[in-house]
Parts: C-alpha cells; structure tokens; sequence
C-alpha cells in the first residue's frame, strides 16, 4: 500500500526535475498513467503508419516514394521503442497489442481520417507531425526517464517528417492548379483534426491536473494548441493556402491568433470508434497480427531448437 | 537492373504497416527503400546516357509494362510472409554474385553501382536466408508454407540465367557470364534448403521467361497502374 509519506517523498523528488527511473518506486496512479500514455503513443506509431502507407505504391515520383518509404520506417522504428519504454514499467508488448486490438487500449485518433490524395501526405507530414512535435517538444521534459530519452530520439526524426511534408505542400502549393486545389482540400480536410490531437480543452481534461503535478504533462492541451496555430498560420500563408477557420484571426492584445471552435462532437464521435476509418485502421491492425501469428511462432520453435542443440553440444 | 530493383521494391513497399511483426514491417520496408535507391542511380545513369532526354521519374513512370525489362520473378505477388521470402531469396541470391562480379567491371559506372549496392543486396539476402532457415525449421506449419512458397516461385528462377543479347553485349564488357552465377546461385539455394530441412525443387522444371525481352506476367500492368497513375493523370506536374 502506498503512504502519504512516501507520495510526498515522490512528489518532492519530480519536484527537483529529477528522472524517475523503471527500478525506482512510483505511485500505482503515476506508473498506469505512463503505460496507458506511452502505450497510447506506441499505437498512434503503428496505426499511423496506415494512412501514409496507403500512398507507397502511389507516391508521384521516386525520390518521394523513397522519403515516404525512410519515414513510415521511422514511424515503426518510434513504436518500437515507444513499446519497449513501456515494457520498462512491466508491461509486455503482446498484451498492449491485444489492448490496441480489442480496443482498450487508444491511439491517436488523427489516424481514424482518410488519406485521400497525395496532398494528403503532405498535410500529415507538416500538420500532424507538426502537431505531434509541438506536444513531444514539451514531453522531453517529462519526469519519467525512458519516455523522455524516447522522446528526445523521436523528436530529431520527427522534425525531418514534418520538413517533407511541408516540401510536398510547397511544390503543390506552387504547382498546377489542380495540384494547388489538392494542397487546399487536404488542407480543409486536416486543419481542424490536427487541433484536436492536443486533446479536449483544459476545463475537460480527465487526467491533466495529477499529470501535471507529477510532471507526465508539461503543458496544458489549450497551451500547446494555442503554439501549433501560431506556429502554422505564418507557414500557411507563406504557402499562400488558406485555414478553413473564419475567425481565425491574430490578437494584438494576447499575441496570439485568436480561433473558431473546435467542433467537440466531431472529436468524441472519434474517440469513440465512429470515424472513417476507426474500424478499418484496426481490422488492418488485427489482420497484419493474425496472419503473422504462424510467422513469430516459427521463429519461436526455430529459436527454441537452437538454443536446445547448442545446450545439447 | 533498375527495372528489378524497382519492381521488387514497389511489391515490397505493399507490405508497408501489414508485416507480420513491426520489426519485419520495419525490415522490408528498409529493404524496399535500398532497392528504390539503386532504380534511382540506374534511370538517372539511363537519362545522362540520353544527354538528360529523360529524367529518372520519366524512366520510371512514362514507360509501359513491354518496355519494362525485369525478370517476372519480381512482379510475382507477395503471398504470404513465405512467398516473400521465397522470391527475395531467390533474387538476392542471384544479385549478391552478380554484383560482386559487377564490381570489377570496367566501365566506372557499373563498378559505382555495384560498390553501393552490393552491401545492401548481401544484407538482403542475409535477411532472407535466415528467414529461409527459420521457416524451413520451425513449425511443422511455416515448414509447408514455406516448401510450397519455394516450389512455388521456382519456375520464374530461370530466366535470371538465361543469356540474351543484352547479358552477351554485358558480359563482353563486365565479363560476367551468367552460367558461373547460376552455379553460385545453385550452391546457395542449395545448402539453405538443405539446412532449411526443405526440398530442392525439381531442377529440370519448364522455366518461365520474357520478362527480360518485355513480355510478362498479367500482375505487372496493375503495379504499374497503381505506380505512373499520378504521372499519368497529371502530365508534367512537378511533385
């Protein structure tokens, strides 16, 4: 049982900016909230690996097939490690697979949006990965030792994936019209998903206020939004698209950009299973897992007899 | 060289998010971008070759499947995780000799390209073998899939030793002939099995061919279906 001395203890101890390492003694709260965060994380690599491979086969020209091909790689190198950070807590990657399956377990529902054209990886690449950025940024900072390490890794890579995306938006941008006319309907189409990926607004925040505390969250959903749109409404421009957000418009007086609300409805109907794609991203999941079943057991038996001729030799 | 380097590389790209374990997701994609690479340096040697005519997208993009010259071997379809295996240890262990041969080419070009390449193509054919072996000798399922994939795909193994005017004008200037590889390949393919507790495939079976002379298989139009048709729909648009 945990003691309110020993929570002090704790909380003293992230209160210094010190790491908590796997061996050390953490809160029961504080360990499930990383696995159910990490784990969360760990999906949102896999599954976000679908919509851009969607456009493998398809991708326009050689060099991009091939950036498109280093970065979905880059993509299941983070899960990867972002599995193995979570297994630091006790948890094996197996069990949070079946969570993903079975639908316990989250990921991020940006990837429950279809990728329609080839826009579309450009929009993922600047906006998404741009969003994704802007939360990581601030999560190399949190208390917990290998996500933040993992964090500090990813993040090198993922500064290079939104660059590509943001180059595939800029030689559309400047392109044919009908290029352009992609470049702007990707954009209308992943503007206000991407605003959502920071998570409900701060006054809805189930866990924010302990996470905060305990140093998991550095900053606040609203706050981090709030720097992704300031941060991408001068780089939209410069691409000479526009936000579909009316009231978008900057605030002197915040120094900020002011923004229309987030249709909130849209974004629980998601969270819920109820996105295009929701169904789909999983049954690939399922699928790629089931048929890959006799696959891990062969190198498990093939392991095992190894292992057993050497003990016999 | 580019046209089987591409091919294969665009059958493996399908495998992307749907491997088996992320590490084998992570693995063929790998090995898919080290095959798109070396299509790369071969269509833009083609486009200096034509005094810059084309580029390596219009190598890549504007041809249609009887001006493609791969061997079928790499348009067949990936299968299962086995037949996948199958084919790529097949064409990688053709590729690592004639790379290596390649290398002491005379001409400047080759011997770059074989230099850059061959690193990658011996990993490819370490990662298959291994694959071979462990399927082969694992479960008394992965045994028959695997067994099945290599009889499988053991027709479209000939044609990668089957000279035309091209391996001849090729072997005059790289003095690579392709009877010598065979019998390397053979050797390979041979003692994997072995180890593998798998099969030889009959060697005097009917080989299929003209993949080489442009004549393929009815899965090579769709790859390039799904591969030119941004090219093909948006003519001259720069991506």
């Amino acid at each position: 049982m945990e003691n309110q001395e020993q929570l002090d203890q704790f909380q003293a101890y992230v209160d210094q900016e010190m790491k908590v390492e796997a061996k050390d003694w953490m809160p029961e709260k504080y360990r499930n909230t990383l696995i159910r965060q990490i784990a969360q994380h760990a999906h949102s690599e896999v599954v976000g690996m679908l919509p851009e491979a969607n456009w493998v086969t398809r991708a326009p020209s050689l060099k991009r097939k091939a950036i498109l091909l280093a970065k979905i790689q880059d993509e299941g190198g983070h899960g990867l490690y972002l599995y193995s950070a979570c297994e630091t807590l006790g948890v094996d990657r197996d069990t949070l697979i079946d969570e993903l399956h079975d639908g316990t377990a989250k990921y991020s529902s940006i990837f429950n949006y279809p990728t329609l054209n080839w826009a579309d990886i450009g929009a993922v690449g600047w906006l998404v990965d741009g969003a994704a950025i802007v939360n990581q940024v601030s999560l190399q900072r949190t208390s917990y030792g290998p996500y933040s390490r993992a964090m500090i890794r990813i993040c090198k890579e993922e500064s290079f994936h939104q660059r590509q995306g943001y180059v595939i938006m800029m030689e559309m941008a400047k392109g044919t019209p009908a290029q352009k006319a992609m470049a702007q309907d990707a954009l209308n189409r992943w503007w206000w998903p991407s605003l959502m990926m920071f998570g409900p607004s701060d006054k809805d925040s189930l866990h924010s206020q302990q996470n905060m505390a305990w140093k998991i969250k550095r900053h606040s959903n609203d706050e981090l939004r709030q720097k992704f749109v300031d941060m991408t409404v001068p780089q939209t421009e410069y691409l000479g698209l526009t936000l579909p957000d009316p009231d978008l418009k900057w605030n002197a007086e915040r120094g900020h950009y002011d923004f229309g609300e987030i249709n909130w409805d849209e974004f629980w109907q998601v969270v819920r299973g109820n996105g295009k794609c929701n169904k789909e991203r999983i049954a690939a999941r399922q699928k790629a897992h089931d048929e890959g079943a006799w696959v891990r057991e062969a190198a498990l038996a093939y392991a095992a007899k190894k292992r057993n001729k050497k003990g016999a030799a | 060289m580019g046209d089987n380097a591409l091919i294969l590389g665009q059958r493996l790209g399908e495998w992307c998010g749907h491997g088996p374990v992320l590490e084998e997701d992570i693995a063929l994609t790998n090995i898919a971008l080290d095959l798109i690479g070396q299509a790369r340096m071969v269509y833009q040697k083609v486009g200096a070759l034509e005094n810059g005519a084309r580029t390596e997208d219009d190598v890549a993009f504007l041809r249609d499947a009887n001006e493609f010259y791969n061997v079928l071997l790499v348009e067949m379809e990936n299968g299962d995780f086995a037949h996948t295996i199958a084919r790529q240890f097949y064409f990688s262990a053709f590729q690592v000799p004639f790379l290596e041969r390649l290398a002491g080419s005379s001409d400047e070009f080759l011997r770059d390209f074989a230099f850059k390449s061959i690193k990658e193509a011996r990993y490819h054919l370490k990662h298959a073998t291994q694959w071979v072996l462990r399927l082969g000798d694992g479960t008394s399922e992965s045994h028959d899939r695997m067994q099945l994939a290599i009889n499988t795909l053991w027709e479209y193994t000939g044609e990668l030793f089957m000279t035309d005017d091209v391996d001849l004008e090729m072997a005059s200037l790289t003095g690579i002939h392709l009877e010598d590889i065979h019998q390397m390949w053979l050797t390979h393919v041979r003692q994997t099995l072995e180890e593998a507790t798998l099969d030889m495939p009959d060697e005097s079976t009917w080989m299929q061919s003209g993949g080489k002379q442009g004549v393929h298989t009815e899965h090579l139009g769709y790859i390039l279906t799904d591969m030119q048709w941004l090219q093909r729909a948006y003519p001259g648009a720069e991506w």
